[in-house]
């Protein structure tokens, strides 16, 4: 089994090298094709690790080599495949096969066609690090690997200056959040000496409440960059410039649901310290609201889809928070299948409309990318949680776990969330598939994608449709190491009204998108009718102004203090102090130059000087010697030693 | 008694010949005035036992030293008056004292301590000519063959620097530059 | 009054600055060596007096060791200053600045 480990982690890196060997020459195909075999033989190598874990119920744990070992400190390249990992190698490499195979199709007209496939199969052997190690810092460096692809393809093509900000701004951010996930394994070591998961969290127990909570706190920082949770989650939105297959695989499957990830691999630490759990729920019921309120008005077609994610995120995290760890698990599985296909989707069509990304000057698509029309509206029934696609199972699962748990506030919350999302998802459907074809206006000529694309896809649709019905047998899988409690509504009567009622909720939303955006007549908006003046509207249309926040008090500031303390203290005093050594030698040199006059008598005149120096430092060594004693007296009582 | 005057005597002497031999304009008073100053300080050498000493020092200095200088001052003309440079003489003058002060101080603090031990006691009952013979040819015997040589090489060089044409090596001249110099000089043979 | 052998070094010493002000004063080199000189000899006187005072003949050997030096001193120095004026027509040391950095 450990040769199968191997090769699911490594595939990638081969894949990865392999397209990195082209990535100074033209456009070639084998670039793209190799790293997608390489991915399906990581995926083929990922299937038997879950049918094996699935058959025995064990995990497989490998130590490939001793990485770090100083003292007690002792950290191995360990790997560890059980439940939880073997879930998220099989949701990545699966996510990541069809992205690649997606991308030789959507990328073929890139110059830069090989270098995308080098960074996005080396993105996928980083997450596969991440999800494989046995310890923490086999974590952070995947957790690295990840950020740094990230950048990589959001600034993909760097040649446009919003892509290269928005990569740095999602890198910065992720630093910032690194920090405090640096310093909550610091502080897991510090406290338990050890990084591997299993020794850590069995010490835990053992420890105090308050190094637990800050323990938990640095983490769920860390996992609040990665998973881009308020305050930190202006760069999901600005990362859409990347190309799409980026934004379907990393940006809504895989790396953002790495924070999900953390916490739920910490389910130990988060058990002991449920106020900190509370908080967690809190904070992905508030990012699961706010997300979806900006996705609302948003005219941006990939980025509505990613508030969604973000919002989607934020049910995670509720499930995560509430120690329904399973839970979490479940609906990030079932969210990348239809979150990518959604993505790759809006791919299709980005393509059919020469990159316009506005929905509202499409419209009426449905009769020319039919196969693309059926997976969105599939993927968007997914995402809204109607039976009995996979957004019913595992979000209802969220919905009843707060309600179960007493939380009825965060309840609430994600119920009318849900309706936001189903809202804002068929708004987006309906602009662009049905009603009039507002495009001909823009004199843009679509047609659908290559069909091999379309075939890529379709693994993702199924599982979109199916995923629900593998929930028993994934809870009888995960359970193992996860807690396994079971939620269900003790009466059946409020179980079925409150199933029933979301659905109706949902549905209602679904009508109400449709008849606004798809069978009323849709005007592409010129910034004119009262509901774009009106002050809701323009707060969520600039994001609650917080990127203008960002800009103007954190920002700005900055570049001021920086710039004061580069005027100031580098160039006044740090610079100043530099130059002004050299300066000191250098009049030093030049005023001292007539002693080098080539007059051999000043030097005879300087011979006898320092002649006269040297006679007077040995009278002065001579006197010390001789009243040594008188003067250690002296210096005695002055209190010198 | 006799000690101390003889002392002071040629101590006033002496200082005074070196003085009007570093100040004066006219480069045969100096020459005059220092010769004069070595034999007075060769009575320090017969004050102190040191006969010798004594004998030697009027003999290489005032002898072969001095009539060394007389030689070289008649080939430089220095009959016209020595310029001396306008420089700061305080300076000159500040340093000079200071210098002769930290001596003193380092000689007038009996810093060294006082049980030296004469690693070669004067003999009782020898003259000091036989005593320093005794010594200098035992004790100190390659010291002094290494001066004998480096007087060699000293005589050697001024010959070699001072005489004519001393600056062509017929070693490294090639066969036909021999030739030419060889007919020059037939040819100022025959003229 | 007994003459001690401080006397002498002071002597030596005061000798010496005599010398010392030659070195820096003159501008003849045949001048300058003669500055030179006197500094010897005033060690000379030195080295005598601290030869009689302890009763030991180093002083004395050392005496005889700076004569043989100065002489060498004179004939390498004065056959220098012949070439020197042989090239150069004048013995003047602010004229020696060939090593002038």
């Amino acid at each position: 089994m450990e040769m199968f480990l191997y090769i699911a982690l490594f595939a990638p890196l081969v894949g990865s090298m392999f397209a990195a060997l082209f990535s100074a020459s033209p456009k070639t195909l084998i670039a793209g094709i190799v790293p997608s075999a390489l991915l399906f033989i990581s995926f083929l190598a990922s299937s038997i690790l879950l049918a094996y874990v699935l058959k025995t119920g064990g995990s497989i744990h490998v130590e490939m080599m001793t990485w770090m070992a100083t003292g007690d400190l002792y950290i191995p390249f360990g790997f560890m495949v059980d439940q939880v990992s073997v879930t998220m190698m099989m949701v990545v490499t699966l996510v990541s096969t069809v992205v690649h195979v997606y991308a030789i199709g959507y990328m073929s007209h890139d110059k830069a066609f090989n270098r995308f496939f080098a960074w996005l199969s080396a993105f996928v052997f980083s997450m596969m690090i991440l999800v494989m190690s046995d310890n923490f810092a086999g974590l952070f460096i995947g957790w690295e690997g990840v950020g740094l692809c990230s950048w990589g393809l959001i600034g993909f093509w760097y040649h446009k200056e919003v892509a290269t900000w928005a990569a740095n701004e999602a890198f910065i951010m992720n630093r910032i959040a690194d920090l405090g996930m640096l310093i909550g394994i610091f502080l897991v070591y510090w406290n338990t000496g050890t990084l591997q998961y299993v020794e850590a969290f069995a010490a835990m127990p053992s420890l105090e409440t308050d190094i637990l909570t800050w323990m938990g706190i640095f983490l769920f920082i860390g996992a609040m960059g990665k998973s881009a949770q308020f305050p930190l989650h202006t760069w999901l939105a600005d990362a859409m410039e990347g190309p799409t297959p980026v934004s379907a695989l990393i940006h809504a499957a895989t790396m953002v649901t790495a924070g999900v990830y953390l916490i739920v691999r910490a389910n130990p630490l988060y058990d002991l310290i449920p106020h900190v759990g509370l908080f967690i729920a809190s904070l992905g019921a508030f990012v699961a609201l706010f997300a979806a309120s900006m996705a609302l008005v948003n005219r941006d077609m990939k980025r509505i889809i990613a508030y969604s994610t973000l919002s989607q995120l934020g049910y995670m995290f509720v499930a995560a928070g509430l120690g329904a760890y399973w839970v979490a698990l479940f609906h990030l599985m079932a969210h990348a299948f239809f979150k990518a296909l959604l993505f790759l989707g809006a791919g299709n069509v980005m393509h059919a409309m020469n990159d316009e990304l506005d929905p509202f000057k499409m419209g009426g698509l449905s009769k020319v990318m039919k196969g693309t029309f059926i997976m969105m509206t599939i993927a968007s029934v997914a995402l809204a949680g109607i039976f009995p696609l996979a957004g019913f199972f595992s979000k209802d699962l969220i919905l009843e776990v707060g309600f179960i748990q007493n939380h009825y506030i965060i309840y609430t919350v994600l119920l009318f969330t849900a309706g936001l999302t189903a809202f804002y998802s068929f708004r987006l459907v309906a602009l662009i598939f049905h009603g009039e074809e507002r495009y001909k206006l823009f004199g843009i000529d679509p047609h659908e994608a290559y069909k091999f694309m379309l075939v890529a896809m379709t693994p993702l649709l199924l599982l979109a449709i199916i995923a629900g019905s593998l929930k028993g047998t994934y809870f009888d899988m995960v359970t193992i190491v996860l807690p396994a409690t079971q939620y269900h509504v003790h009466s059946a009567v409020v179980y079925w009204i409150m199933t029933i009622g979301t659905q109706l909720f949902v549905i209602g939303a679904i009508a109400f998108a449709y008849k606004k955006y798809a069978l009323s007549e849709v005007k592409v908006p010129d910034g004119t009718s009262a509901m774009e003046n009106s002050f809701g509207y323009k707060l969520l249309k600039n994001q609650y102004y917080i990127p203008q926040f960002y800009e103007n008090y954190l920002v700005k500031p900055y570049r001021e203090l920086s710039l004061a303390f580069w005027k100031e203290v580098d160039m006044k005093i740090v610079d100043a102090t530099v130059d002004g050594i050299a300066k000191a030698i250098y009049n030093t040199g030049e005023n001292t130059r007539d002693m080098q006059n080539g007059n051999l008598s000043t030097m005879l005149k300087w011979m006898v000087a320092g002649a006269v120096g040297l006679l007077s430092l040995a009278v002065v060594f001579g006197l010390a010697v001789k009243f040594s004693s008188e003067i250690e007296f002296f210096l005695s009582t002055l209190g010198v030693q | 008694m006799f000690e101390a005057v003889a002392f002071y005597l040629f101590s006033f002497l002496t200082i005074a010949m070196f003085f009007i031999a570093v100040t004066t304009s006219q480069a045969l008073y100096a020459l005059t005035a220092l010769a004069a100053g070595m034999i007075f300080i060769s009575a320090f050498f017969f004050i102190l036992g040191a006969d010798f000493l004594g004998a030697i020092q009027i003999v290489v200095y005032s002898g072969a030293v001095m009539a060394l200088y007389a030689f070289g001052m008649m080939f430089f003309d220095t009959t016209r008056d020595v310029k001396e440079k306008k420089g700061n003489k305080m300076i000159i003058v500040g340093l000079g004292t200071l210098a002769a002060i930290l001596v003193v101080v380092i000689f007038a603090t009996p810093m060294v301590a006082d049980n030296i031990v004469a690693f070669y006691p004067m003999t009782e009952g020898v003259g000091n000519t036989q005593d320093v013979g005794m010594v200098l040819f035992t004790k100190y015997l390659i010291p002094f063959e290494v001066a004998a040589v480096m007087l060699l090489v000293a005589m050697i060089s001024g010959i070699v620097l001072a005489g004519k044409k001393m600056d062509l090596s017929l070693t490294l001249m090639s066969d036909a530059e021999i030739k030419d110099v060889k007919k020059e000089k037939n040819k100022k043979v025959l003229s | 009054m007994e003459i001690g052998l401080n006397h002498y070094l002071v002597l030596s010493t005061i000798l010496f600055a005599i010398g010392l002000v030659g070195v820096m004063r003159r501008k003849n080199l045949l001048l300058l060596f003669f500055a030179t000189e006197i500094l010897l000899n005033s060690v000379n006187i030195a080295f005598a007096a601290i030869s009689h005072y302890y009763g030991d003949l180093t002083g004395q050997m050392f005496a005889f060791f700076v004569i043989a030096i100065a002489a060498s001193e004179v004939a390498v120095g004065l056959g220098l200053l012949i070439v020197w004026h042989k090239r150069h027509g004048n013995i003047d040391l602010d004229n020696m600045s060939t090593m002038r950095g």
